[in-house]
């Protein structure tokens, strides 16, 4: 099947899991990966309200008015999935033993640099817990669109909005490539189909270098 | 056994212009709500809110913010509610943005007697301005210090008369840690019961560090507003579907 889109980043980004992982994965894009998971990969998805083990929404006449995901939805627990406490929820963020999770963002760099959390006077919702997963989770995946709807690329060479992480990004998934963030910059490892190398070269903003083994994206 | 169940009235009397108050919710959906109508017919104002989130128009926090009554919040989250984020731009409500699992472990010190946390949460961003930064084992971290609050709101969906707490499900969130960083913890409860009815492996608070108990005189446990408006709207596409 070919994805394209918002369907071929979660696709592409769901492709990172592993069957076991513990995940945790924000509103939108970041949770339509759970659509796309490989065969044989089952996750333990955490709510930071306490859930590990978040299920699927369920039908309305199965609602339990005492069982709400992270943005006080209803929602519902996987068989073996557990409820714990706040502070813990959070322990399990910043304590290193979520494997990894997918955020949408406002910009990222070539650093690994993100900011998704404010455009000062503007856009201030608060950062909720995205700092903590910055801080304390080893994969931090961006999963976003490549480019603003002027055009301009969010792949840039440092951000200039307000920081939710520095250094933490470790992956790059849009709808158009794959960059994989090292300690040497932005490494071009898949290219969507429809675009080309110089496709990327001009809807990036950031420096990056081609991987030898230079793939299509899917 | 020392009396904890008090009237709406005896626990307002409690509750006074300018304090610090703790909002065990989340977005709304797990205040006590009857409490919170209690403050705003009393006329509670110039409160600072300790809360996860500023809850949502017409639910929990936000019928507070609603009546600006909150001067100032201390949260991780405002975004479910625009009449706060139009407050803050304003310049009528003050917001400090903390992050999530920070707020859990400043309170957390608040009510466990620590002098502080450490921790690589927002270092590198704006969160750490102001802030001491320690180097320990090649990491940097950030002194954050403890929060507290003169009142801790709980809603509990049951207590027994000694004052042990058990919270339902996703309902548990920060009511345990809160009740230990206030010096009057106040619980809106769903149900009552003697002393010796809850599990005693099941309680979430332990009795004596709760104050105040106040029993819901309305429905135990309602549908939340805004899950009702997603009702309506699915039972209607259903309808239209048929």
């Amino acid at each position: 099947m070919t994805y394209t889109g918002r369907e071929l980043i979660a696709a592409r980004c769901a492709k990172f899991f592993k069957d076991g992982d513990f995940v945790n994965l924000g509103i939108g894009v970041p949770l339509m990966c759970t659509n796309y998971l490989p065969e044989g990969v089952d996750l333990w998805l955490e709510a930071e309200i306490g859930i590990v083990g978040s299920g699927p929404t369920p039908h309305y006449t199965e609602w339990d008015v005492d069982i709400a995901d992270a943005g006080g939805l209803p929602t519902s627990l996987i068989k073996g999935g557990s409820i714990v406490p706040h502070d813990r929820s959070f322990g399990f963020i910043r304590g290193g033993h979520i494997d990894a999770c997918v955020l949408g963002t406002l910009q990222v760099d070539q650093e690994g640099n993100i900011a998704n959390w404010m455009i000062p006077g503007k856009f201030a919702p608060g950062m909720g817990g995205a700092m903590d997963l910055c801080a304390g989770v080893p994969r931090v995946i961006v999963a976003t669109d490549h480019c603003e709807k002027n055009g301009a690329s969010k792949i840039l060479k440092k951000c200039t909005l307000p920081l939710t992480g520095a250094k933490c990004v470790t992956d790059i998934v849009t709808e158009r490539c794959y960059f994989q963030v090292t300690d040497k910059g932005l490494v071009l490892k898949e290219i969507a189909d429809g675009y080309s190398l110089d496709d990327i070269r001009a809807c990036t903003e950031a420096a990056f270098t081609v991987a030898d083994d230079v793939g299509v994206m899917g | 056994m020392k009396q904890k169940v008090f009237s709406l009235e005896e626990v307002l009397d409690k509750i006074k212009d300018g304090q610090r108050i703790m909002f065990s919710d989340r977005h709304g959906e797990l205040a006590a709500d009857e409490i919170i109508d209690g403050m705003i017919k009393k006329g509670v104002k110039d409160i600072t809110a300790v809360a996860i989130t500023s809850g949502q128009p017409g639910m929990g926090l936000g019928r507070l913010v609603e009546e600006n009554r909150v001067r100032r919040i201390e949260t991780s989250h405002i975004g479910l509610n625009p009449t706060a984020i139009n407050q803050m731009f304003a310049g009528k409500l003050d917001v400090e943005f903390i992050p999530q699992g920070t707020f859990a472990e400043r309170i957390r010190a608040g009510g466990f007697g620590l002098g502080g946390v450490l921790t690589p949460t927002g270092i590198g961003t704006m969160v750490q301005e102001g802030k001491q930064i320690l180097f320990l084992n090649g990491r940097e971290y950030l002194l954050e210090k403890p929060i507290r609050a003169d009142v801790a709101l709980l809603r509990a969906s049951k207590a027994d008369k000694a004052g042990n707490l058990y919270f339902r499900q996703t309902n548990h969130l920060c009511q345990d840690y809160m009740a230990m960083a206030a010096d009057l913890v106040i619980a809106e409860v769903e149900e009552l019961v003697e002393i010796g009815e809850l599990n005693q492996e099941l309680i979430h608070v332990s009795a004596p560090v709760v104050d105040m108990l106040y029993v819901r005189k309305g429905e135990k446990r309602p549908m939340h507003p805004n899950w009702q408006r997603m009702i309506d709207k699915i039972k209607a596409r259903e309808a239209a579907e048929a």
